[in-house]
């Protein structure tokens, strides 16, 4: 999809946070100067084309309960990859499941980021993601110091 | 029974309003009647539950999550060795990158991980460049996405039964 002047406009509010009135996208196709039925038939061109994976709340995973968040990086053979994925994609915990390079000095090829209430909750998750695909080699790491996050500003 | 203080404050009403706004949000003129309706309250209740929520720290934001690759950019996961005297400098440096959305702190000799979105390739590689050139950094690896399994940010609370 080709997008114009007007989309990245579009794209630049709603990457941003939606006022909090009760008619909130009325508003901001005001401040865009559209009307509220362009604004709302273009976000469901994004979310149709896939440029926009989904509109909604965006979590402090801290403040809503999620206190442990680590990464864990496995070593999976090549063949076992596309199969290992699809079941560590299947835990509501992991919220990204990636492949990813490894190097002589890093093993690791399966990247998944790990969410949950607790510590001990999280290893026990950890656990039955190796007991699903039979991988044991795996790399826990957990976040010491958040540095930084945000949501990307694209325009 | 591990609970922590950030989710007992967070109520069994609030738990189900933040299921539905993460994954059931109205893109429509009144979404917060629309949630009112499905959660059986007025329209101000829930718009001043969201406030409440937002000022406590739950709610980051209300609004799109966007492909990266589908608008044409490029992201990546990079891990740094960082001498551990300088991990806040090379930190402070690398998160002053727009493009740089996430900077974790972790427990490795790769000691500094963060993701870079850029506009393509050469960008990402001339900031790549001139954050390996940073004091301290000793090594940096570069783990770009060779397949997506699964990207999926949000926090589901309906196999909450605490209250």
């Amino acid at each position: 999809m080709k997008l114009d002047e007007l989309d990245k406009r579009i794209i630049a509010c709603l990457q941003g946070d939606l006022p909090l009135t009760k008619t909130p996208f009325a508003d901001l196709a005001a401040d865009l100067g559209i009307t509220e039925k362009e604004l709302l038939h273009k976000i469901s061109v994004y979310l149709e084309s896939d440029i926009m994976r989904r509109f909604g709340a965006v979590l402090h995973h801290q403040e809503a309960g999620f206190s442990a968040n680590a990464m864990c990086c496995w070593v999976v053979p090549e063949e076992l990859i596309e199969h290992t994925g699809k079941i560590m994609a299947s835990f509501s915990e992991a919220s990204h499941v990636f492949q990813r390079p490894c190097y002589p000095d890093w093993p690791y090829n399966l990247y998944t980021m790990i969410h949950a209430r607790s510590r001990k909750i999280l290893h026990s998750v950890v656990k039955q993601m190796s007991l699903q695909t039979g991988i044991d080699s795996y790399r826990l790491l957990f976040s010491k110091r958040e540095f930084k996050k945000t949501s990307m500003k694209y325009f | 029974m591990i609970n922590n203080n950030a989710s007992s404050k967070i109520n069994k009403r609030e738990r189900q309003l933040l299921d539905l706004l993460q994954t059931g949000f109205s893109v429509s003129s009144r979404p917060y009647l629309t949630a009112a309706e499905e959660m059986n309250m007025t329209e101000d209740d829930v718009v001043e539950m969201v406030k409440n929520l937002r000022s406590k720290g739950v709610i980051r934001r209300i609004g799109g999550l966007f492909s990266a690759r589908k608008l044409g950019f490029t992201s990546t996961l990079v891990a740094l060795q960082v001498e551990k005297q300088w991990i806040e400098k090379v930190a402070h440096a690398i998160c002053s990158y727009p493009g740089v959305t996430h900077c974790y702190e972790r427990n490795h000799f790769f000691n500094l991980w963060f993701t870079l979105t850029s506009s393509d390739r050469n960008t990402e590689k001339k900031i790549l460049t001139e954050i390996d050139a940073l004091p301290g950094v000793e090594k940096l690896r570069n783990f770009p996405a060779l397949k997506k399994f699964k990207l999926k940010v949000n926090f589901s609370f309906s196999e909450d039964s605490t209250d």
